[in-house]
């Protein structure tokens, strides 16, 4: 049984802080999902927790002990890395059993358990191969291979499918949440991917600059955002943002309008809300439709990208700011055309301006 | 990009040619010639007209034969021993010197001998000096080639951290190989010069005088080694270079995948290090046995392939019959030889070490 509890966790590389500060509650067989701009430090975090790299500052526990000290071999993990990392010059039999080769098992034991690894990935027939003779998602399963035989408890990914075409990134997904449920095993696993993120986790964890963002399952991410830039970052294509004004707040509501948008009550739960002044509106382009008149928002079509299954429109204000329309239907836009989109006055997200602007956070 | 140039045939052999015309030139023409002149009698400057000779060339260096000479006896029949006890035998030139009995060791001289009984087995060869040139050269190869590589790999494996100061290190180890071997040959001289050279002196400094100092080039026993101690400080930054670059080869990821698996150093080096050098061995172990076949520098500066040719060796051998004793078709035919030789050497490396699935 395997809790992860990462508490203050910091790493510097000399002067310069990547970490600065990160406290995740990790349950025992939880799936947890890191994700973030590339350089955020979700690598960096993972190999921590992996003992890959010397933790600056905080404490990490694995299973109820503190693991700071503990080997990377003695803390109970696993990992995956993006380039695979399986040997060479071995056979997947032998890459899938090197951990046991490395303690020293009896060849008995060695064949039992790489079978029931490679029963689990379906990859049976692959054993006696080199990893030059597979295919990188097969080279990817082999290294999962030689996780599972591992057993850990916790079982550490960084970015494994982004090698793989995206077809195979599908199977390999669904393969994933399969052997996380079967197992039952904490998994922490680092993705650039959305879907990846949204479909397997648990609880998604956001960072950015070193700092976690949000942490909470991906629908309540998805749904209640905390600031502009978990908004900006889950969600595909991300929210669009205008700048509005608050004239008058009232518990949870607050009164916005613009020269863009025309007034309308929007959902201000989040606490540092002003009660009048600058703020900024958050509307997701799959809440925006558009209508025949009298929509909240007015402008011209720039460019409609049609993609059988969705449409993507980009849409013009009046003073040229860009918003973005997806549309879960095949329809053809004229570029050029006027516009009017409105939106379900619930479904819009209230922020506090930021220092700096949205847009650096978007 | 696929311009007329880069797809026309005749641009691409005119670019081809100043290289392909040097490499003809100076490399396959000289081989082709030196392969001619071994089976003539040429000279280097001769009245007398060149005449082809066939493989005599070859049979003069390489002939070898045994024979086994039975004491002298007297009358009776009993051995005779000389004033010291020792057995007597007929004198070896009765044999190789115009014997018509004995017309295969005609003009060949003894190379070594050993007792068998009350008989004496002679090897004789009709080229005693090149025969020591080629046993030397061999225990040359044999000893530097493990010798310089183990030890470059060392060097590789220590210098290959993230250490303070590393790079210093790596300047230092790989000085040797930027300073001529000339240069490096005439500091080595000092260094094992008798009486009052480098080495005898911290020899004698660490046994607080014990050490008796000794003429290191100039003893049969100390020579040689003394020569393959330098050679392999010379060369070992040069292989330690490429050894450093096949380790940067490997993934610092499969290090970190055995290290959560839990190896050990050794392991480690077992596992991921070795088998991520294999081709860097091979280029490694070839490259240092080439090189040392064409052992030549050191004893031209140090020994002249004394003392009592403890230190003569093929390539030496090569020029001093070719350039000094004007002997261009026995030079030729050493080329030859050594030639075969490390031919036959690398194929047999490449065997051993092919890939095997
Ligand atoms: N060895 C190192 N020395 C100095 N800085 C480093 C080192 N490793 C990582 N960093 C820095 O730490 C930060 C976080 O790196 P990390 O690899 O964790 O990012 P990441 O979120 O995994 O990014 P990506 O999505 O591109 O993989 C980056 O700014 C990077 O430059
Ligand atoms: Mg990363």
């Amino acid at each position: 049984m395997a809790d992860v509890i990462l508490k203050g966790i910091k790493k510097s590389y000399g002067s310069v802080e990547v970490i600065k500060g990160v406290d995740i509650d990790i349950k025992d067989g939880e799936f947890v999902v890191f994700v973030g701009p590339s350089g955020c430090g979700k690598s960096t975090v993972l190999r921590m927790i992996a003992g890959l790299e010397d933790i600056t500052d905080g404490t990490l526990e694995i299973g109820g002990k503190i693991v700071n000290e503990v080997p990377a071999s003695k803390r109970g993990i696993a990992m995956v890395f993006q380039s695979y990392a399986i040997f060479p010059h071995m056979t997947v039999r032998e890459n899938m059993a090197f951990g046991l080769t490395i303690a020293g098992a009896s060849k008995a034991e060695k064949d039992e358990k790489v079978a029931e690894a490679a029963r689990i990935l379906k990859m049976e027939h692959l054993l006696d191969r080199r990893p030059s003779q597979l295919s990188g998602g097969q080279r990817q399963r082999v290294a999962i291979g030689r996780a599972i035989v591992r057993k850990p408890e916790v079982f550490l990914f960084d970015e494994p499918l982004s090698n793989l075409d995206a077809a195979l990134r599908l199977d390999m997904r669904i393969e994933i949440g399969k052997l996380h449920k079967s197992l039952g095993a904490t998994m922490v696993y680092v993705t650039h991917d959305q879907v990846e993120a949204m479909t397997l986790a648990d609880k998604i964890v956001v960072l950015k600059d070193g700092y976690v963002q949000q942490m909470g399952a991906p629908m309540d991410l998805y749904h209640r955002p905390e600031n502009l830039f978990v908004a900006g970052f889950i969600g595909a294509p991300s929210m669009n943002f205008l700048d509005v004004e608050v004239i008058g707040k009232e518990g949870d509501t607050a009164k916005v309008r613009s020269d863009l948008v025309a007034e309308f009550a929007a959902p201000a739960w989040r606490e540092d809300i002003p009660t009048s002044g600058r703020a900024i509106l958050g509307v997701r382009p799959q809440d925006l439709r558009p209508v025949d008149s009298n929509g909240l928002l007015s402008g011209h079509v720039t460019l409609a990208e049609r993609l059988g299954i969705e449409t993507v429109v980009d849409v013009a204000l009046k003073d040229g700011t860009r918003v973005i329309c997806s549309l879960a239907e095949d329809r053809v836009f004229e570029p050029g055309q006027p516009i009017h989109l409105d939106f379900d006055h619930k479904r819009a997200h209230l922020f506090a301006p930021e220092r700096g602007g949205h847009q650096a956070a978007a | 990009m696929a311009s007329k140039l880069t797809r026309s045939d005749r641009a691409g052999w005119l670019m081809a040619l100043p290289g392909a015309g040097l490499i003809a030139t100076f490399i396959i023409l000289p081989f082709f010639l030196a392969f001619a002149f071994s089976l003539t009698n040429q000279r280097l400057a001769s009245p007398n007209p060149t005449e082809y000779v066939g493989f005599e060339n070859y049979r003069d260096l390489l002939g070898l034969s045994i024979f086994t000479l039975e004491p002298e006896r007297n009358e009776a029949g009993d051995v005779l021993v000389d004033d010291d006890g020792q057995i007597e035998y007929p004198r070896l030139r009765k044999f190789t010197r115009n014997n018509p009995d004995y017309p295969k060791l005609q003009g060949k001289r003894e190379w070594f001998s050993w007792q068998s009984g009350e008989n004496r087995t002679v090897v004789l060869a009709s080229d005693v000096v090149f025969m020591k040139a080629l046993v030397n050269t061999i225990t040359f190869v044999l000893v530097v080639a493990p010798v310089q590589a183990g030890l470059a790999l060392v060097l590789a494996l220590l210098i290959n951290q993230k250490l303070r100061g590393i790079s210093l290190f790596r300047a230092v180890y790989f000085m040797p190989v930027v300073v001529s071997i000339v240069v490096v040959s005439i500091l080595w001289q000092f260094i094992y010069s008798p009486g009052d050279g480098l080495l005898n002196n911290v020899l004698s400094g660490l046994t607080f005088g014990a050490f008796q100092p000794r003429d290191w080039l100039g003893e049969t026993s100390t020579a040689l080694g003394a020569i393959i101690a330098m050679s392999v400080w010379q060369g070992v930054g040069f292989h330690m270079v490429i050894w450093l670059s096949g380790l940067q080869t490997i993934s610092p990821t499969l290090y970190e995948a055995a290290e959560i698996e839990g190896s050990s150093k050794w392991q480690v080096f077992r596992y991921v290090t070795w088998p991520g050098l294999r081709n860097t061995a091979i280029l490694i172990l070839i490259v240092i046995t080439m090189q040392a076949f064409a052992l030549f520098a050191q004893i031209d500066v140090m020994t002249q392939g004394g003392p009592l040719d403890s230190t003569q060796v093929l390539v030496f051998q090569a020029v001093e019959r070719g350039y000094g004793k004007q002997d261009i078709s026995g030079g030729s035919t050493i080329s030859v030889i050594l030639f075969v030789i490390v031919l036959c050497i690398s194929l047999l490396q490449r065997w051993l070490t092919r890939e095997r699935n």
